[in-house]
């Protein structure tokens, strides 16, 4: 997507479930080169993961579904390398190559 | 046969150690020989008292193993009745027992099972007022529910009464399952790693706009099966295994947490496919953190308490279902499915589209006549799109339907919601040609079309 050609790329897997995957192609995982840095230079982290997908990955229009005000949108559970990034720092985790980030919307039927 | 409130855990004529009856040994016999069981797992199994809240999907499944393993006093709350809609997942009930209230017709399967348990029937929604008094007659929970409201009035009084709490959901094609609470740490211990409550994994719960039920989105009876089961399976577990208790003296419910209980709390998910076969991410096994220090029910400076729970403090409802800013399109824009009926039938109503946005699966069982299915993600996809690139407005509408300028447009979704956002948006891109063309929805969608005009309609 982006015009410049040096710029270092990483790769990473990204997961859908729980109902995501219908924002994102009904996919349930995609294997992205993302930027290794966002625009200011710094390594890339969850913060810029999750406006990345909004711009390139997701054609759903209702992103409010993913993110509300520039967040993560509450119900929805973030997890890198299958734990849960509280663990791992939240939204400041910077990403690894080789990475696997997961969302899953909680679920409450039964 | 009515429920002994107020002992904890150990009450008199439950010894954990006695001979099992002839019958007992007899129809335990194939899961006490599996090692870690025996006689001792057993008998606190027998000895032992779960709550299983929700008699549906999971809380059926779940019943069944529960009422098999032979737990020896076993409550179920629901208040619904049994619907034929339910018998494809809800394994406990039975065309014979349609109409039935939900807790007595799963009793009544659990008593075929097994009659030797003692089952209290509890025929009514849990709440806020009744919560505490009805938990705190057993030694176990399991959410078996349907809504978060409940789940997290569930957690809040599993925290301050000390109960594990095995929870489940499932929507669909997905499953999730986590052990809360277990062992119980008293309400405000942050200092080791204690187990998470509800809370402290699932702090807010969605909005409600992004929130599906079974009835809406649909639901596989293996998935939830297969969830209700894994439900059972951890609870006997805890039970046989005194997991949720220290060790030696399992009167003492203040004596500390060994280090050997507090295990890595975990988020068990399953993913079912209907287009592929069992793959490497059909289940998955996530690390969960431990009891959050801020945590509104367990952290450190939680005000939480069972007396403020049933005067409405917290307000589950309104925390679930914070009010919406839905506003509704004007009166002029909007038609009755039955007065669309009559005009349509006596002629008045000029040459038109009628667009009908729900789901294909839905729109698949019947539709109105000359309907024509635009499924309301794949319009919104589509109308994004050429407001992002330009193009003609009309390239939204289908291919297949040659209009003129002013030719009307009428829209009918599920319930009603989806086709009053469709006409702001068909407005929004141009569609009406500055009002030359009237775009209107249709007030309840099909719902109403099935209550108002046709009611063998097949609405799901």
């Amino acid at each position: 997507m982006s015009e410049t050609a040096a710029e270092p790329k990483m790769a990473i897997t990204v997961d859908f479930s729980g109902g995501l995957e219908m924002l994102f192609s009904n996919q349930r995982r995609h294997a992205l080169s993302i930027p290794a840095h966002d625009k200011d230079g710094k390594p890339s982290n969850i913060a810029f993961l999750i406006s990345h997908l909004c711009k390139t990955l997701m054609k759903d229009p209702r992103t409010d579904l993913f993110v509300l005000d520039d967040h993560i949108r509450p119900g929805i559970l973030v997890l890198i390398n299958d734990a849960d990034w509280e663990l791992e720092g939240e939204e400041a985790y910077e990403i690894q190559p080789g990475d696997n980030i997961l969302f899953v919307s909680t679920l409450h039927g039964g | 046969m009515t429920a002994d409130t107020g002992a904890a855990s150990a009450a008199p004529m439950k010894s954990n150690d006695r001979r099992l009856t002839y019958e007992e040994f007899e129809r335990y016999s194939r899961q006490m020989i599996v090692p870690g069981m025996g006689k001792h797992g057993q008998l606190r199994l027998i000895n032992s008292r779960i709550l299983i809240i929700g008699a549906g999907g999971l809380g059926c499944p779940a019943a069944q193993y529960i009422a098999g393993a032979g737990v020896g006093t076993i409550g179920i709350v629901d208040g619904d009745t049994v619907e034929i809609s339910n018998l494809h997942r809800q394994v406990g009930h039975a065309t014979s027992r349609l109409g039935w209230k939900k807790v007595d017709s799963l009793i009544a399967h659990l008593k075929d099972i097994n009659p030797l348990p003692n089952y209290i029937p509890h025929p009514f929604h849990l709440d806020p007022q009744n919560a505490a008094d009805i938990i705190t007659q057993y030694d176990l929970v399991m959410d078996c529910t349907d809504n978060p409201a409940t789940r997290y009035l569930i957690s809040d009084v599993c925290v301050l009464l000390r109960k594990p709490l095995v929870s489940a959901a499932s929507v669909q094609k997905s499953g999730q399952l986590i052990v809360l609470n277990c062992p119980p740490a008293p309400q405000g211990l942050v200092d080791k790693k204690y187990p998470p409550c509800y809370r402290c994994c699932f702090k807010k719960p969605p909005p409600p706009s992004s929130m599906v039920s079974c009835g809406e989105a649909g639901i596989m009876g293996p998935v939830v099966g297969m969830m209700g089961v894994a439900q059972a399976g951890e609870a006997i577990k805890i039970i046989a295994s005194a997991l949720h208790l220290p060790p030696s003296s399992t009167n003492d419910l203040t004596a500390p947490i060994p280090e050997r209980n507090l295990q890595q709390p975990t988020l068990l998910i399953y993913t079912y496919d209907l287009e592929s076969a069992v793959g490497p991410y059909s289940f998955r096994a996530l690390r969960m953190a431990g009891r959050r220090k801020n945590c509104f029910a367990c952290g450190e400076n939680s005000t939480l308490t069972l007396e403020g729970i049933k005067t409405g403090n917290p307000n589950y409802v309104t925390f679930c279902s914070p009010p919406t800013t839905d506003h509704a399109l004007p009166p002029e824009d909007r038609i009755t499915a039955s007065k669309y009926h009559e005009t349509r039938a006596r002629g008045e109503l000029p040459a038109h589209l009628l667009i009908d946005t729900r789901e294909k699966e839905h729109f698949s069982f019947g539709a109105i006549d000359g309907a024509i299915n635009v499924p309301f993600g794949r319009f919104l996809m589509n109308a994004a799109a050429i407001k992002r690139d330009g193009g003609p407005p009309d390239q939204i509408l289908p291919a297949e339907a040659a209009l003129g300028d002013d030719t009307p447009i009428f829209v009918v979704c599920r319930r009603g919601l989806d086709s009053q956002e469709t006409v702001e948006k068909l407005k929004e891109l141009g569609v009406d040609h500055g009002g030359k063309r009237k775009i209107m929805d249709i007030v309840g969608g099909m719902k109403a079309w099935k209550d108002e005009v046709d009611p063998t309609f097949p609405f799901v």
